[in-house]
C-alpha cells in the first residue's frame, strides 16, 4: 500500500471579520492596499488639521504684520510650542497633501479607463505613487528645516 | 430588498451613491487644477517669495473666483470622504449621527473662515 504523500504545506492564514489588534499586524497588505489606506489616513489628517491650514492661509495673506507673525511661528515657535514642532506639523500636512494628491490622480486615471485596472498596473502605479510622494516630501522637508 | 421606511428607515449614510462618487472626482479635479495654478504662480513669481508676491497671487478677480470654487469643492469633497470613513467604521447610528453633525459643523466653519480670509486680500 502506498500512501499519497502530499507535501506538508503551511496552512495559509484566513482573515475573516478582521480585528485591528489581532489580525492586522500579521496581515501582509499588498502595496496598492498600502497606498489605499494611506489615502484614507492622509485625507483624515488633512480634515483634522484643516484649522491649522486655514490659519496659515489667514496669517500669511492678511497683512504684512500677520505675515511676519506667520514666519516667526515657524522660526521661534508659538506659546509653549517650539518652532521645530510647528514645522513638524506642517511637514505632516505636506506629506498628507502630496500623498492624497498623487494617489488621487492615480484613482482618477484608473476611473478613466478599464484597461488600466489590472493587477500589474495597480502594483506598478502604487509603487510610482509612493516614490513620487515620498521623494517630494523629503525634498520639501529638507527645505523646511533649512538643509539647503 | 431591505425595508427602508417607517421604524426601519436608515437615517444615516449616503443614499445616492453614484452622484457623490462622481462629485468627489469632479471636485478632486478642480482642486488639482487650483493646486497647479498656485504652484505655477509661486514658481514663476519674480524675486523672493515675500508677503507682496504671495498676497498678489490671490488679489485678482480670476484667482478669487477659482479659490472660492476650490474652497467649496474641498467642503463637499471632504464631507463625502469623512462620511465614508464614519460609515465604514462606526456602526451605532447614534454615534454616527453625532460624528456626521460634528463633521458638517467643522467643515462649514472652516469653509466660512477660509472665504472670509480670501476677501481680506
Amino acid at each position: 500500500m502506498t500512501e499519497l504523500v502530499s507535501s506538508p504545506k503551511a496552512k495559509r492564514p484566513e482573515f475573516r471579520n478582521i480585528n485591528a489588534l489581532h489580525d492586522l499586524p500579521g496581515y501582509r497588505l499588498p502595496i496598492a492596499g498600502i497606498v489605499s489606506i494611506l489615502h484614507r489616513v492622509s485625507g483624515a489628517l488633512l480634515f483634522l488639521l484643516m484649522p491649522f491650514i486655514i490659519w496659515m492661509f489667514d496669517t500669511s495673506i492678511s497683512s504684512e504684520i500677520s505675515f511676519a507673525r506667520f514666519t516667526a511661528v515657524f522660526n521661534v515657535g508659538v506659546g509653549f510650542l517650539p518652532g521645530w514642532f510647528v514645522k513638524l506639523v506642517a511637514l505632516a500636512i505636506i506629506w498628507a497633501f502630496l500623498h492624497h494628491f498623487v494617489a488621487g490622480l492615480r484613482y482618477l486615471v484608473m476611473d478613466i479607463s478599464h484597461k488600466l485596472v489590472t493587477k500589474e498596473f495597480g502594483r506598478s502605479s502604487a509603487q510610482v505613487t509612493l516614490v513620487i510622494s515620498l521623494t517630494l516630501t523629503a525634498a520639501l522637508a529638507a527645505k523646511l528645516f533649512g538643509l539647503y | 430588498m431591505a425595508v427602508n421606511y417607517g421604524a426601519h428607515r436608515v437615517t444615516t449614510g449616503a443614499h445616492y451613491g453614484i452622484r457623490d462618487w462622481l462629485a468627489q472626482r469632479v471636485t478632486a479635479a478642480l482642486m488639482a487644477l487650483f493646486t497647479l495654478v498656485v504652484l505655477f504662480e509661486v514658481i514663476f513669481s519674480k524675486g523672493p517669495l515675500g508677503y507682496d508676491t504671495w498676497a498678489h497671487i490671490f488679489s485678482g478677480e480670476c484667482m478669487k473666483f477659482l479659490t472660492l470654487a476650490a474652497i467649496l469643492a474641498l467642503l463637499y469633497h471632504a464631507w463625502i470622504g469623512i462620511r465614508d470613513i464614519w460609515m465604514d467604521y462606526i456602526k451605532p447610528v447614534s454615534v454616527r449621527l453625532c460624528l456626521h453633525v460634528f463633521s458638517i459643523v467643522w467643515l462649514v466653519g472652516c469653509a466660512g473662515w477660509a472665504i472670509r480670509v480670501l476677501w481680506r486680500v
